[in-house]
């Protein structure tokens, strides 16, 4: 059965999803990236989108703009530049669900665990797929950043599939995998370093 | 035909062109995309490939950029020594690539170096990036065509190693590579591996590797027996698509190599995304084309999209 997250999304309605868990989010989600992140955290601005109990999306789409502005595609980007300063980010606006691309760092982690946010992955490149669940463009603040730099509110409808990659209680996909990864690694290569350990000798011709 | 009339249309077949690879995958990719599907059994994995096959149809049924980062554009050209426009082709490029980006449209991702302001239409400071090789005895021009975007091109390295090093060194720099952050490239990745004789030519030989139709071998048979292993081998790690745990992360492993010094090793790797926007057109010496890489094209490359286009 199809999880949906409505929007206002509050500690309780996420307090139970696990990294893994796969969520859709009916409501409002709204961009914000690296600029965003800057302004909110080191330049001390308040984002005259109130992001408490809401949604943030790292993206940066393309928009048909026009008396109606119109998405024509928007994917997630990787989520992992924003790594530095997601945790402050939390803090000031008391955003709930990030999603975005690929995994974020302890840092994050720590951030969701303390203040009740989730982060989770949206398919990477599936760009057409997200702008078909975006019903509408609601309005967009801090355009002077650029387009992709800038706030879209967005209403979008069973948005997703969205992958909890980190939960509430701070578990991050992501770190565990990589971690795995690593293990994996040097018992993957061996027998390959194996094939080709006689390589260099001259071959007979 | 005069060059002027030549380079218009050039232009305008290109423009189309990449709105046709930047809205589709070519047939091998697809085949094999769904191959990887097939392999993998965990609920996640199955979602995530759902979403990927979703966004294809739909991109190709809205005509729209199958993903947003269309990149920048690269040019990888085989011209025969006696193709009669050679002379206009790299502007007839830089014109496709300046429509294109209104037209079809791509994001506009194009800054150079130095200035780092945006330069709105992807065309810059030798880019498109065009690279050329030369066929003695033809008359026509094959062009591949490809979408470099942002975070397949993050992975890439390229370093050389000493003899004493060996061929393992191979096998470490292709596992380093796609552990790290080709995790975060869109896996199921084309690994290409260039083998040279030094840094730039090991880079050049990596990217020609991934640009190969999927599924082909080296010719030497050891060469081809290391990428079956190396495909093998980083398929047993475990990654998966996007990297979120499954059993392909390599769709295909592709050495290209040169002759290398003989106190060196040159290892460039290379990865490409899912969405490997590889597209093929030939044009004929007339400029009537051939595209083997979409066994649908004829239809969508008969539109037209430069008349309705606000720059």
């Amino acid at each position: 059965m199809k999880k949906v997250l409505t929007t206002p999304v509050f500690y309780e309605d996420i307090k139970d999803l696990r990294t893994g868990d796969i969520v859709y989010l009916t409501g409002y989600l709204t961009t914000g990236r690296d600029d965003v992140h800057h302004r909110v955290v080191h330049e001390g601005l308040t984002c005259p989108y109130d992001f408490k109990d809401m949604a943030i999306m790292h993206a940066g789409p393309i928009v048909k703009e026009g008396e109606k502005n119109v998405m024509v595609s928007i994917g997630p980007t990787s989520s992992i530049r924003m790594e530095a300063d997601e945790a402050a980010f939390i803090e000031r606006t008391g955003v709930r669900v990030i999603v975005g691309k690929g995994g974020m760092g302890p840092l994050t982690s720590e951030g969701c665990k303390k203040f009740g946010a989730i982060h989770c992955v949206f398919p990477g490149g599936c760009a057409v797929l997200s702008a078909s669940h975006v019903e509408e463009i609601e309005t967009v603040y801090w355009r002077e950043l650029g387009m992709p730099e800038a706030v879209w509110v967005m209403r979008v409808n069973e948005f997703g599939p969205l992958i909890v990659s980190i939960d509430t209680e701070g578990n991050n996909m992501f770190v565990e995998n990589k971690a795995y990864y690593a293990e994996q690694k040097e018992k993957c290569e061996a027998p390959i370093k194996e094939l080709v350990a006689l390589y260099m000798d001259v071959e007979q011709k | 035909m005069t060059n002027e009339e030549a380079k218009l249309i050039l232009s305008e077949r290109m423009e189309r062109f990449i709105g046709l690879a930047a809205t589709h995958l070519p047939d091998d990719v697809l085949e094999k995309l769904a191959e990887c599907r097939a392999t993998e059994t965990n609920e996640m994995q199955k979602t995530l490939y759902d979403a990927y096959f979703t966004n294809l149809e739909l991109a190709k049924k809205m005509d729209r950029p199958c993903c947003q980062d269309t990149g920048l554009m690269h040019f990888y050209m085989t011209v025969g020594a006696k193709f009669p426009y050679l002379g206009i082709v790299e502007e007839a490029l830089r014109d496709a690539v300046h429509h294109a980006t209104y037209s079809v449209p791509l994001r506009q991702n194009t800054v150079n170096y130095f200035e780092e302001r945006n330069t709105g239409d992807n065309t810059g400071e030798r880019i498109p990036w065009i690279h050329w090789e030369i066929d003695p005895e033809l008359d026509d021009l094959e062009i591949i065509t490809y979408f470099a975007g942002g975070g397949c091109c993050l992975p890439g390295n390229a370093k050389v190693y000493k003899p004493s090093d060996g061929y393992a060194s191979i096998v470490k720099a292709v596992f380093d590579t796609v552990s790290d952050l080709g995790i975060n490239a869109c896996p199921p990745l084309i690994v290409g591996v260039g083998l040279g004789t030094n840094m730039e030519n090991a880079a050049v030989l990596s990217k020609k590797a991934y640009l190969r139709p999927l599924g082909t071998h080296h010719p030497h048979p050891k060469a081809a027996a290391l990428e079956d292993a190396l495909k093998e081998g980083l398929n047993k790690m475990g990654i998966g698509a996007q990297g979120m745990r499954g059993n392909t992360v390599a769709m295909e492993v592709h050495i290209e190599s040169s002759g290398r010094h003989t106190a060196d090793i040159a290892v460039g790797v290379n990865v490409a995304c899912y969405a490997h926007r590889r597209g093929v057109i030939r044009f004929n010496s007339d400029l009537t084309y051939e595209i083997p890489s979409y066994k649908d094209a004829d239809a969508y490359m008969q539109g037209t999209n430069r008349t309705n286009c606000a720059e």
